[in-house]
């Protein structure tokens, strides 16, 4: 499934600093890495959403507002998917040529399985709050660590395609998260 | 036109006109409005000085209406023409209230929105709220001697799709331009922001008549970015009252045998629990028509009889701090809103629950429409340096009908608005034209278990071989938190027709029709206003490009002006026919005609703001 936005290019004759079609990191101008200053991202994106936020176009005609409000929709798509890393990352293997894919690709490494399965059958066994807890610590710290290798595969070693394995086992292992943090939930 | 104001320091339309904005709290039990006047917002009073108008409207069989205090010291006696609580009533159908019969007036079952009889026939929610906002309307009209420009209006953060647009069409039945719709947490942190002029994590606490919300925002320098919202819009002051009654009835085995009785506990319950917060205990007193009850209840048995719905409360706290990512340590300052909060134990849960004391400074009743004046007063231009930014969230999750009745989500919730998701579809069958989504609200995966929003019909797709089509659907979630779809064929590049059914709201013609009857508080004059509304858009588009000219006018070639001068000028010409029709057309021309220079000075401003000149870092 693309979730990629549709925009109408109106404006013709203008030499835009960029385009919305443009890529995420391109519309931030910030370099086409893992490594981020988030402070940086979140002061531009304010800084954007000031010029073009729809109230600050209320008191304009409807052709305004649409063109303000494809500028402000595709500022925040790019937002949401610069701030989160592992969206970032997912994004950086995309523009790389190793796209995610996820419903097409599901099998993973039998190591990462095994320890995926001896985590549910704790995760069963558990009985007390902090037991759940300490497995969520224990699995947060693994996650950590796969961040970190990924980070590696893109900044350093620019190997996108194993940069995208450790981005589809870290989309597998948050959906574990929810589940223990589901059962934190339901404890308290 | 579409010459952007993009706003800096001394550029604002016109100095020397201020516009009349207000901002409007539509509360449950009470509604406000204020406006901004010499820099300062203040709640408007009516004739008798009384800045509450309590949402109470009473329809009399001579064709008139009661509205506010008459209507709420009726409705005892006239409880079945009396509607009181009417925004529980909003975009919600009768199996979604839960103690209808218990209500002293009746409902009528219907498809979508629920009906309200009265002696005047059957009443729409909206147009009940319509009466309000009316009332509202002319009270700042009075206030100030002149049209107003437009409104802010607040719903609660937690308000659904069709809960929000029922309230935008009740402003339009009642002739009000809507600027915004913003969150009632957000107002209040306008409010409590720019008056502590402080900065970071605040938690906005807000139990008001009927509806609860609990906001997370960051504050920096007047940019409030909501970064989690929750609540309950079923969840107000009205159920304490309604928990303490039933607790009194079955300890005393009383029944509730009429509307005036229904009525009567009901005002019994609610003067009992406002007392409750002044004193340890009270006397519950009512006169039922087969005698009185008189019994005493104490704090104590109040606060256990509605523990758990405090309790309900807090946990819609907790799920927002984690939704934020957020722990408790993180949240520098909570600000409690509306008049429930009033409850001594509310405040000391709430207080313990987030390890301080809440700040109360600003009066719960009227600090929401004073933050919506605050933002009103901005958007309608009057406050050119004004920096306040609102960075709001979608409260819940939208998603759309698949297979096996599933909900696929689409659009997750406190995600920032504006937002837009894009999905692509095609057809099943041969030369299939049309197409038929359903999008529901809510954070489960059945369908059966989410919230309907509307049925979309997509028309007018090319008829292709079955799965050759590749419709691509734009759900695009606005800045008043409202859901818009469109959809274009991308082979044929056709923009599909749609036809939009909504589940618990308004059609346009159900609009039209209320309208055209002459909603009668409104007074509604069709040709004066339009006439009046035309000259009012040509001059607000003749003033924006006279000022983006002196901004910008060096971004066009001499012809390129020459023209943009030439639609002005057939502006000012076409309104001294007046007539609507050829302003209309003027200023539509005007509009076009400035279409390419907007994309200019987008580009231009986006520029400055990326090259370093205006970046402030943080």
């Amino acid at each position: 499934m693309v979730n990629r936005l549709e925009f109408e290019v109106t404006a013709d004759h203008a030499p835009p600093l960029f385009q919305l079609a443009d890529n995420d990191f391109q519309v931030f101008q910030l370099p086409e890495q893992f490594a981020i200053s988030l402070v940086e991202l979140d002061g531009r994106w304010k800084n954007l959403q000031r010029q073009t936020h729809p109230d600050q176009f209320v008191r304009q005609d409807i052709s305004s507002q649409r063109l303000a409000m494809q500028w402000t929709v595709r500022i925040n798509e790019a937002y949401q998917r610069l701030k989160d890393p592992l969206k970032r990352a997912a994004y950086l293997c995309e523009l790389r040529g190793a796209p995610i894919e996820a419903e097409n690709n599901t099998a993973m490494p039998a190591a990462f399985l095994m320890q995926q399965m001896q985590w549910r059958e704790d995760l069963d066994d558990a009985s007390t709050i902090e037991a759940i807890e300490q497995l969520h610590t224990q699995v947060m710290q693994s996650r950590s660590q796969l961040l970190n290798d990924c980070a590696q595969d893109l900044d350093q070693h620019n190997h996108p395609q194993s940069a995208m394995q450790h981005v589809r086992a870290l989309m597998f292992l948050d959906r574990f998260i929810q589940d223990i943090e589901k059962r934190i939930d339901a404890m308290t | 036109m579409a010459l952007l104001q993009i706003s800096e320091p001394g550029q604002a339309p016109d100095p020397h006109q201020r516009r009349i904005a207000i901002g409007i709290d539509l509360g449950t039990t009470h509604s406000l409005v204020a406006s901004v006047r010499n820099g300062v917002a203040e709640c408007l009073p009516d004739e008798l000085g009384h800045v509450i108008l309590p949402s109470a409207v009473r329809y009399l069989a001579n064709g008139g209406r009661q509205i506010g205090v008459e209507a709420f010291n009726a409705q005892s006696q006239d409880p079945q023409n009396t509607i009181v609580s009417v925004k529980r009533l909003m975009g919600r159908g009768l199996h979604d209230i839960t103690n209808a019969t218990q209500l002293p007036y009746q409902l009528i079952q219907r498809e979508g929105m629920v009906g309200i009889q009265t002696v005047l026939g059957e009443k729409s929610p909206v147009e009940v709220s319509a009466e309000i906002l009316a009332t509202l309307r002319y009270r700042a009209e009075d206030t100030f001697g002149e049209d107003i420009y437009g409104a802010v209006i607040t719903v609660p953060a937690y308000f659904d799709d069709a809960q929000r647009q029922a309230t935008k069409d009740a402003a339009q039945l009642a002739g009000i331009e809507v600027l915004r719709l913003i969150n009632e947490p957000t107002a209040a942190a306008i409010a409590y922001g720019l008056d502590n002029a402080s900065e970071g994590i605040y938690a906005v606490y807000d139990l008001g008549g009927g509806t609860f919300d609990i906001s997370i925002l960051q504050l920096t320098r007047g940019v409030f970015e909501v970064l989690a919202t929750g609540g309950d819009s079923a969840l107000g002051g009205d159920d304490y009252d309604r928990a303490l009654c039933d607790w009194v009835l079955s300890q005393h085995k009383r029944k509730v045998l009429t509307p005036a009785d229904r009525s009567f506990v009901i005002m019994a319950s609610r003067a009992c629990k406002e007392d409750l917060s002044q004193h340890e205990k009270t006397i519950f007193k009512v006169q039922f028509s087969d005698g009185a009850l008189e019994v005493e209840v104490t704090r104590a048995q109040f606060e256990s009889v509605c523990a758990h719905l405090t309790q309900k409360t807090l946990t819609a706290v907790k799920k927002a701090l984690r939704d934020a990512k957020l722990s408790i340590s993180d949240v520098k300052g909570v600000v409690m809103v509306g008049g429930s909060t009033r409850m001594p134990h509310i405040q000391t849960a709430v207080g313990q629950l987030l390890g301080q004391t809440p700040l109360t400074n600003l009066n719960p009743d009227e600090v929401v429409a004073l933050g919506a004046s605050l933002q009103a007063n901005q958007l309608a231009g009057n406050n050119p340096n004004g920096e306040m930014l609102l960075l709001d969230v979608i409260p819940l999750s939208l998603g759309i009908e698949t297979m096996g009745g599933l909900v696929e989500r689409i659009v997750p919730r406190n995600q920032t608005i504006p937002t837009a998701m894009a999905q692509d579809f095609t057809t099943y069958q041969d030369g299939q034209t049309a197409l038929a989504l359903h999008v529901l609200q809510g954070e489960r995966d059945l369908v059966v278990d989410c919230r309907s929003l509307a049925k979309f019909e997509l028309r007018g797709i090319p008829p292709m071989t079955a799965g050759a089509a590749r419709i691509r659907v734009t759900f695009t979630v606005d800045a008043d938190g409202l859901l818009q779809v469109t959809a274009k064929e991308q082979i044929s590049g056709v923009q599909a027709h749609i036809d939009v059914k909504p589940s618990y709201g308004l059609s346009d013609e159900q609009i039209a029709k209320m309208l055209q009857d002459g909603f009668s508080t409104a007074q509604y004059d069709k040709n004066a206003r339009s006439l009046a509304e035309a000259k009012l858009e040509a001059d607000r588009m003749w003033i924006a490009a006279q000022s983006a000219l002196s901004a910008d006018g060096q971004l066009l070639s001499d012809k390129e002006r020459k023209n943009i001068e030439q639609l002005m000028k057939a502006t000012l010409e076409a309104k001294q026919l007046d007539q609507p029709a050829p302003i209309v057309a003027a200023t539509d021309a005007l509009a076009k005609g400035t279409e390419a220079f907007a994309a200019l000075r987008m580009n231009h401003s986006i520029a400055k703001a990326l090259s370093g000149k205006n970046i402030e870092t943080l």
